[in-house]
């Protein structure tokens, strides 16, 4: 699955070396920010030179969702200060999707923090080679950017099957996501995350007084 | 173009930023792991979370313009592709094969 970053890794890299920056920063960017979605964004603000301010900002915005992590990775697994702090530093998007899907219930810490590196070199790996291979692309080839889109589709695609059945929870996070869309376009991320909670918690409540009742 | 000194204190901004968001909340949410709230939560975020980062990247899409076309096109290979082999590579790769191919030529702009 890990391998699924490979495509988005090799599309950054092109596009790091398409906006003017030197091959090498691929590997820093994707080695020691190490957040998918955001770097791609980061190579719009630093080639604009967007003030220190501003990146800061938008990496606090972009990121914001993971605060809602904590709430089910399971860090308890992984033992030892060290081994936890690159778990916490290297917690993607599909790291986060891959440790709490039903197939990982039973996996110990050693084998989320394997996933975790492995994962970690795969972007790093790919980056750096798509930013070698990107002086050889013409600048008339764009699109690539839509590897991420079609990472976030697979995950969602994925997430969905494990909860079977479930088909209200994908339907209010579209909700949230469309609502935050039309009335806050700025804050979209943060905004749709406040949404999906709310409801869900809504629901929680309502369907436990129901059940209580009867 | 920025130079050196800037982008090194850029990336160590984000880096930070990032970092902190994905550290911190284990200290502050700790105590809450074992209500049965914040578990019905964490059951249904992971399905959740990733249907609005998929809208996120959908959010400047020009519906009302002929362009939109390439990005919807790709959405559904990717969806029809990964419903038909499940094979989150194949997946990925064709959609944005087919990204790549409509947004360079057809619709190049």
């Amino acid at each position: 699955m890990g391998l699924g970053l490979v495509p988005l890794g090799l599309a950054f890299g092109v596009l790091v070396t398409h906006s003017g920056l030197a091959w090498w920063w691929a590997t820093l960017f994707t080695t020691l920010i190490y957040a998918g979605s955001f770097e791609f964004l980061l190579i719009g603000l630093v080639t604009a030179v967007a003030p220190l301010a501003t990146v800061a900002l938008t990496a606090f915005l972009v990121n914001i969702r993971h605060v809602f992590y904590a709430l089910s990775f399971p860090l308890h697994r992984v033992k030892g200060r060290p081994a936890k702090a690159y778990s916490t530093f290297a917690l993607t998007d599909e790291a986060y999707a891959l440790t709490t899907g039903e197939r990982a219930r039973s996996w110990p810490g050693r084998r989320i923090l394997w996933l975790q590196s492995f994962m970690h070199l795969y972007w790093a790996g790919s980056a750096t080679a798509g930013a070698l291979l990107g002086s050889l692309i013409p600048d008339s080839v764009t699109g690539l950017d839509f590897a991420l889109t079609a990472l976030f589709t697979v995950l969602a695609l994925d997430a969905i099957r494990d909860r079977r059945g479930d088909l209200p929870t994908p339907a209010l996070a579209l909700l949230s996501a469309l609502a935050a869309r039309l009335a806050f376009p700025d804050q979209l991320l943060p905004a749709a995350f406040v949404l999906f909670t709310a409801g869900l918690l809504a629901r929680h409540f309502a369907t436990g007084r129901r059940s209580a009742r009867a | 173009m920025p130079d050196t000194r800037y982008l090194v204190v850029a990336v160590a901004v984000s880096a930070a930023v990032t970092w902190a968001l994905r550290a911190l909340p284990f200290a502050a949410l700790a105590p809450l792991r074992a209500s049965a709230t914040v578990q019905y939560l964490s059951r249904r975020m992971p399905a959740g979370v990733m249907v609005i980062l998929l809208v996120y990247c959908l959010r400047d899409l020009p519906v009302t313009e002929p362009r939109a076309l390439a990005p919807l096109t790709a959405l559904a290979v990717t969806v029809g592709l990964h419903l038909w082999r499940r094979n989150a590579l194949l997946s990925i790769l064709g959609g944005t094969a087919v990204h790549v191919a409509l947004a360079s030529t057809v619709f190049a702009h």
